[in-house]
């Protein structure tokens, strides 16, 4: 039971590495201060599993249609907002967290609504389904090196500088003739993309989802983890995850009662969050500074 | 004859207005800057010579007038970064770089032409950019390591990377803003230097700068400003013995 249970961890850690990474291609690397990046795990969680459900695609078609499906959303957020600068575009990517939501809430015929959807299939592939935890484990373990190694390879590529200026001064750089528009569509379309393998990962693992697991607070948690990893530091958005989500889980050993542990949680995350902030303003590995 | 002219212009503007509220920055002005000269824009402060240079790079819309890059008109609304792919090199009176990456990551960005794919960036072949990065540093005489963050270098430096980075963009002409403006003396007389370097190898640039003194032995041409407008145009020496000039300079 206890290997059941440790094994679940880690396969949560699997899910917020990708989630964090790919939100550090947007709000780290990018500096789009994108506050939707929940909402995108969300569309990316429900594209998979009502693609597999509804329409019987196989898992991994629908795993990757969710991922196109969910770039489109993360395309038509940046495009709807082109015009808006800073503190104004995060306002919009907030707004746009509450409207998935509420779609999610409500577009009861597609979605059910607040019932959630049980009985998600497990992957399965080559005649092989996941149906033990320690099989899950291996996939997402597998699945999470992936995503690591082609975030990595775009992060440190041509390409992937090209983002960081846009952070650090986008004038400077549009008249060194690149186009920031199409560079920021692109970073959230590839920030949304991982967001819903995540998304996917998320929901075929526990075989049931409702809006719940992606109202806006959520983001919290994915924003301190990019905070504590660092702003665009690649391997705090791997460690970050560990910390923030081992740490919590280690109470769970102290016998304390379940009606506390929750808000307990809450606790631990605001504590780590301003010790950070207050010993290590950039983050663990951060290096990256937004004057 | 009107064709002509405009044929020795690499850029041509005609009755150009902006006016920032109430404020008119440009008041029909009007220009002409030849190909491989040095031309210098002059003038007290306020007077719009920023505002001429976000004009033509689009950083900012004209209200009326006229921009012709070579013989041809631009589109007020062609945007900004396409200004710049045609050619178009400039610097900002604050150098604007990019605080976390290198001074090689500057240079690359700036010569580097498909970078913007992510497709290309993945999978092409690797730009080697690293004989024109030395010959360009060498150039405007920054000698720090490649891998220093441009926020770590100091004012001068800093100066001097944006002149790098403009003159690695490929370009056929270069807009400089106040390039000397807060810079030691020492310093001042390398960047002159430089940009006789420059001009030796046939580059098209404007200047704009307040001191007189830099640009009389430096420049081919003056054109000089005031609210807006050109009220005095002619080679340096001309433009010494204006009084037109020293009313717009004293007068303030
Ligand atoms: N974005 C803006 N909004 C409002 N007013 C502006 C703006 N940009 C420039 N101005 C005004 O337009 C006028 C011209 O400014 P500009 O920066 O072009 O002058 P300048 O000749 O470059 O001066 P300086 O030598 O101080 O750099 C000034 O009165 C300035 O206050
Ligand atoms: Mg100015």
């Amino acid at each position: 039971m206890i290997e059941q249970y440790i094994m679940s961890v880690f396969i949560y850690v699997c899910i917020y590495i990708i989630l964090t990474l790919s939100l550090n291609i947007s709000l780290g690397y990018t500096g789009l201060i994108n506050l939707g990046h929940i909402a995108l795990f969300g569309i990316g969680a429900y594209s998979s599993t009502l693609l597999m459900m509804n329409l019987d695609l196989p898992f991994i078609i629908s795993f990757l249609s969710a991922g196109i499906i969910t770039s489109l959303f993360g395309l038509l957020l940046v495009f709807a907002t082109k015009k808006l600068k800073g503190d104004y575009f995060a306002l919009a990517t907030l707004g746009f967290s509450f409207v998935i939501y509420s779609l999610l809430l409500n577009l009861v015929g597609l979605t059910r609504g607040p019932l959630g959807i049980p009985g998600i299939p497990k992957p399965s592939f080559f005649g092989i389904t996941l149906t033990t935890t320690f099989s899950y484990l291996l996939f997402a373990i597998f699945i999470t090196a992936l995503c690591v190694f082609i975030i990595y390879k775009i992060v440190h590529s041509p390409f992937g500088r090209l983002l960081q200026a846009t952070r650090d001064d986008e004038i400077g750089l549009r008249v060194l003739g690149k186009n920031t528009n199409l560079l920021k569509y692109k970073s959230m379309m590839i920030s949304a993309f991982f967001a819903a393998i995540a998304g996917s990962l998320f929901a075929h693992y526990i075989t049931f989802i409702d809006p719940t697991s992606f109202v806006l607070h959520e983001v919290i948690l994915l924003l301190t983890m990019v905070i504590v990893g660092g702003i665009a530091s690649f391997k705090g958005s791997i460690i970050a995850p560990f910390i923030i989500i081992l740490i919590p889980e280690l109470l769970r050993f102290l016998s304390i009662p379940s009606a506390i542990l929750g808000p307990m949680r809450q606790i631990i995350y605001a504590f780590i969050l301003l010790l950070i902030l207050y010993y290590k303003p950039r983050g663990l590995f951060g290096r990256v500074d937004l004057a | 004859m009107k064709q002509n002219l405009i044929k020795q212009n690499l850029i041509t503007i005609k009755n150009l207005k902006k006016s920032f509220g109430g404020i008119n920055a440009l008041d029909n002005c009007s220009l002409e800057i030849k190909k491989n000269k040095i031309t210098a824009i002059i003038g007290p402060n306020g007077s719009g010579k920023s505002t001429l240079f976000h004009a033509i790079s689009h950083l900012i819309s004209a209200d009326s007038g006229e921009i012709y890059l070579d013989e041809n008109e631009i589109s007020p609304n062609m945007p900004d970064y396409w200004i710049a792919s045609l050619g178009i090199a400039r610097t900002f009176q604050d150098a604007r770089l990019f605080r976390n990456l290198t001074i090689q990551d500057h240079l690359e960005i700036a010569l580097s032409q498909n970078d913007d794919s992510l497709l290309k960036s993945l999978f092409g072949k690797k730009e080697n950019f690293d004989e024109k990065i030395k010959e360009i540093l060498h150039l405007v005489g920054l000698n720090k390591p490649l891998n220093t963050l441009a926020t770590d270098l100091s004012y001068g430096q800093r100066k001097l990377l944006d002149l790098a980075a403009a003159i690695a963009k490929p370009h056929s002409i270069m807009l400089l803003d106040e390039p000397v403006a807060g810079v030691n003396p020492v310093l001042r007389n390398e960047i002159k230097h430089i940009l006789k370097e420059l001009h030796k190898k046939g580059e098209t640039i404007v200047i704009i700068e307040h001191d007189m003194n830099f640009i009389m032995d430096l420049v081919d041409y003056i054109y000089v400003f005031d609210y807006g407008a050109v009220i005095a145009e002619g080679i340096p020496k001309e433009i010494q013995d204006n009084k037109k000039v020293l009313e717009a300079y004293l007068g303030d």
